[in-house]
């Protein structure tokens, strides 16, 4: 999808093309205003179908419709117009279906959280749903702050190491010990004024920023030298270093804050751009190698890495079904995406509030339940497509910079859907990540609509090269 | 750069893939499997949005679904509460279901094939979705009269219409309340499920079908049936008349009930030994014999094969391989030899139906919501273990033993009764289960019966099928007969 949209030019492009214009002898560089033109048609019908999923909901698990539709529907719709109308005046060449898609998976999101809240009978700001419109709001309210702050992404390489500090801070402010909260078992959360929030979810964009910036400035040195050894050409030791501290890190993760899934992102998401600076397939060897032999030892020593290991591959099993922290919830997971089959039961007909945590870790199976195959299918392809917008700002990108952080911040959104709804479908391990825009959870929210924010910035700055055609 | 991109986008775009085919194997593939899983509680949540069809007897409920406000739409009541439980069973949230609930779940939840086109119709149109209701063959008086019978006892009544083989009541006790599991609060229901499963006399055990027990004395019919048609014996065939038999290489001795001998002379008849149903003569004749004819007629009457009514029966048993000592205890039921209510039922039956066994059932009638007829009762028969005239010989010795045998407490004035009775040793020291068949009346017969009473009626080894079974089969059979 994106290599056709490289060698032949999307939709966009054509739209996007110096055409000249006959008659008047005017070389048009761009038309900017057509692409926010396509944004807000896309908008306005993303609008129309989350409003269109919360009435279905309240018809199929109420019986009637009232005015909540106007709370949760329009209130997000509100945000996200205000966004667009931003766009129209700092970033008007920004991609047109970043918005949109980013729209639609949080209001179907919000409609699917509403769903379960009517079924656990939560109101006014016990409902999970209410809450999450605040959060897209500050998310939203955030996203356009950065948008107006950062009018060119070239700006954050200069703070490369002040990104690695805020990632490492956030990183660290779990394990404090008053605000710091383990939930579910997890020590990845910071506690202050009656809410939580999750600070790994910021820090993997700090991450990025950080690895975007320094290896551009360090790629020579990783690509360049290194002994060859079975066909690969293998780092010296002293430039092990960063992965190696890396791995570290993730090690940490592992052990001390307890989340596999962090673990596994922040790791990959190093090891891809990595590869992506240097060219060099050895460091994705010597990465995996490295996680691999981690995850394994972790296996071993640590009881809650095993238990999930075992839930994974012997699921149905009634010992490790019952057992506390045994596989309850996956196989309910299981059963509610069974029970929706190919076309679900209908938003608000199925139970997804049967399986655990199915606003959150599990909303996916929740929409696979009430949505069907069909809707997983609508879903997955839109997250696709999401990252396949931020793949082609790095394929057209002319800072390296830029490109290294378009592939980090659409990676991670890549790799944290593989991660979450490959461990919903048993492809690999359950681990507690949340799906990005759906899941309920601030800090998760907060995370992704900056990405979206530096994605738009970046595809703004991309299309803004006076020569360059995309 | 650009070729680590592509590198990268083709993993991102497995890593979709990967997704895409997960989930159409969960969605698609693995989705019936899944439903069918016991821990699956969203088949059943949705098995409670259905309005489940009723079970009616003579077109009264004694299960239906009323609409309800709690998360379920509907609530299963059983408005007869313990009379009908052997025959309805339970339908619980989380401990399953039993009985007809369970046996003709299809189509009481409206998903058997034959509904296909209505369940349908109705998601189209938006209808709710409704299950056929069950018309049993349950004749409420006769239920009723064998309830109130077999009062406290442990134990069973089942009584069929032995030229059709509908079954017309069918009893089982303890009994239970399964109003008290249609509940819907599965904590509760757990509570009362692990209280039924404890409590003494298993009381979720349909006791007429799927409960095994030495038949005992009425076994007889099946030994003598064996020696008349089978062996080929008149019905004044003769034996010697011991009142002690030992049992071939082995310590153990054979007596009869009373614990002289069969009557008086040297001999005693095959009729004799069956209208006073005495087991020596009963043992040597199955030694002389053989084990072939025995085991041949008892076959025929049923043993060995599956049933279901649409409830699964237990199969009821008659060893094969034995030696002579093992034969000559299982010629008079004892031994290895179990059967269920409705298989010693069906040795009446089959006398009183000319030597034909007429395939039993409690269904009547499958009425889907629209009124169309599903399924609707047909006499079939199951199988003939014996011709006309060793059926009408066999009547009329089981019409003496009423009348001037083993079996008098079953005498109705005025109308001729066959009957046998059965008095089962369990083991050394163990209560006795005690055993009534019969039919009447014995020149038409409208109803065959069978009646346990077990833990020996909670007289230990002092009880008898006479004293405490015959006279509950006898309101039975009064209760059909006064219709």
């Amino acid at each position: 999808m994106t290599n056709g949209a490289v060698t032949n030019g999307g939709p966009t492009a054509t739209t996007d093309a110096p055409t000249p214009t006959p008659g008047r002898g005017i070389r048009r560089i761009r038309v900017p205003q057509k692409l926010r033109n396509l944004e807000l048609f896309l908008l306005l019908f993303v609008c129309a179908v989350n409003a269109f999923a919360v009435v279905l909901v309240q018809f199929g698990a109420l019986g009637y419709a009232d005015m909540t539709v106007f709370t949760l529907g329009a209130g997000l719709a509100v945000l996200v117009l205000g966004l667009h109308v931003a766009l129209r005046f700092v970033a008007t060449n920004a991609d047109p279906f970043i918005l949109p898609i980013a729209a639609l998976l949080n209001g179907i999101g919000i409609a699917i959280i509403y769903r379960i809240d009517i079924a656990e009978k939560l109101t006014g700001w016990e409902s999970t749903a209410v809450r999450q419109v605040v959060w897209s709001g500050l998310a939203i309210a955030l996203a356009l702050v950065v948008i107006l702050v950062i009018r060119n992404h070239r700006v954050l390489q200069r703070y490369t190491y002040l990104a690695m500090l805020v990632a490492a801070i956030l990183l660290l402010l779990p394990m404090l010990p008053v605000i710091g909260q383990e939930i579910n078992g997890a020590r990845v959360w910071i506690h202050f004024g009656g809410f939580s929030f999750q600070p790994g979810e910021v820090a993997k964009i700090a991450l990025a920023v950080f690895f975007a910036g320094y290896l551009v400035s360090r790629r020579d040195s990783l690509s360049m030298v290194g002994t060859k050894f079975l066909g690969l050409r293998f780092p010296r030791a002293r430039d092990l270093g960063p992965i190696l501290v890396l791995w570290a890190l993730s090690m940490a993760i592992i052990i001390f804050q307890r989340d596999l899934g962090t673990a596994l992102l922040y790791f990959g998401l190093f090891v891809v751009m990595i590869y992506v600076a240097t060219g060099r397939a050895s460091w994705v060897v010597l990465g995996v190698g490295l996680f691999l032999a981690g995850a394994v030892i972790a296996g071993q020593v640590l009881v809650y890495v095993n238990d999930r290991f075992t839930n994974w591959l012997d699921a149905f099993n009634p010992a490790i079904y019952d057992a506390q922290g045994g596989s309850y919830q996956l196989v309910q997971g299981l059963f509610g995406l069974a029970n929706g089959g190919l076309i679900g039961t209908g938003l608000g007909e199925g139970r997804p509030d049967i399986t655990p945590l199915a606003q959150s870790d599990y909303v996916i199976a929740s929409i696979g339940e009430e949505l069907g195959l069909a809707g997983m299918f609508a879903i997955l392809a839109l997250y696709l497509l999401f990252i396949s917008r931020g793949f082609r700002i790095s394929f057209a990108g002319q800072d390296d910079f830029g490109r290294l952080l378009g592939v980090g911040l659409s990676f991670t959104v890549a790799l944290q859907c593989f991660i979450v709804i490959g461990g919903v479908t048993r492809v690999i391990p359950l681990t507690g990540l949340t799906a990005p825009f759906m899941a309920a959870g601030g800090s998760s929210l907060v995370a992704n609509w900056i990405i979206v924010a530096l994605l738009l910035r970046l595809s703004d700055t991309v299309r803004n090269q006076p020569r360059l055609v995309i | 750069m650009t070729r680590e991109l592509k590198r990268v986008t083709i993993v991102v775009l497995l890593m979709f893939v990967t997704l895409f085919v997960s989930t159409t194997i969960i969605q698609f593939f693995q989705a019936d499997a899944l439903a069918d899983d016991a821990r699956n509680a969203r088949t059943i949540y949705a098995s409670y949005d259905t309005e489940r069809g009723a079970i009616l007897v003579d077109g009264q409920p004694i299960a239906e679904s009323v609409p309800t406000d709690d998360e379920f739409k509907y609530q299963r009541t059983y408005p007869q509460g313990p009379l009908y439980s052997a025959v309805t069973g339970y339908y619980t949230l989380g401990q399953g279901s039993s009985q007809i609930e369970q046996s003709l779940n299809d189509y009481l939840s409206g998903t058997s094939d034959s509904q296909f086109l209505d369940y349908l119709n109705r998601i189209i149109t938006g209808q709710n979705p409704q299950g056929a209701s069950v018309e049993l063959t349950i004749d409420p008086v006769v239920q009723q009269a064998a309830y109130d019978a077999l009062g406290s006892y442990q134990g069973a009544v089942v009584a069929i219409e032995p030229s059709t083989g509908r079954i017309l009541a069918m009893v089982s006790k303890p009994d239970y309340d399964p109003n008290t599991l249609a509940v819907h609060d599965t904590q509760q229901v757990l509570d009362t499920y692990d209280t039924l499963l404890g409590a003494p006399g298993d009381p979720l055990i349909n006791k007429t079908i799927n409960d095994l027990n030495p038949p005992g004395s009425t076994f007889k019919i099946v030994t003598t049936s064996a020696a008349l048609q089978n062996a080929g014996l008149p019905v004044d065939h003769t034996e010697p008349n011991l009142a002690r038999l030992p049992l071939a290489g082995s310590d153990r001795t054979v007596s009869n009930a009373g614990g002289g001998t069969c009557g008086g002379g040297d001999t005693v008849t095959i009729a004799t030994a069956f209208v006073l149903s005495c087991n020596i003569p009963m043992a040597e004749l199955g030694v002389e014999m053989g084990e072939s004819p025995l085991a041949d007629m008892a076959n025929a009457f049923g043993f060995g094969s599956e049933l279901s009514v649409p409830m699964d029966v237990s199969t009821s048993l008659y060893p094969r391989g034995l030696d002579d000592a093992q034969l000559a205890l299982s010629a008079f039921g004892q031994g290895s030899d179990v059967a269920t209510p409705l298989q010693v039922a069906m040795l009446s039956a089959a006398v009183a139906n000319g030597g034909t066994i007429m395939t039993p059932t409690l269904v009547d009638r499958i009425q889907a919501p629209d009124l169309s007829v599903l399924e609707t009762f047909e006499a079939k028969e199951l199988s003939t273990p014996l011709t006309s005239i060793t059926a009408s010989t066999l009547s009329q010795l089981m019409v003496e033993a009423v009348d001037n045998g083993a079996a008098t407490n079953a005498r109705i004035d005025g109308v001729s009764v066959a009957g046998k009775t059965g008095t089962a040793e369990n083991g050394e020291g163990d209560p006795y289960t005690l055993w009534f068949t019969g039919f009447a009346p014995a020149d038409n017969p409208r109803v065959a019966v069978a009646v346990v009473v077990e833990d020996g009626g909670g007289l230990g080894q002092s009880g008898s099928g006479n004293e405490l079974a015959a006279p509950i089969a006898k309101r039975v059979l009064e209760a059909v007969l006064s219709k």
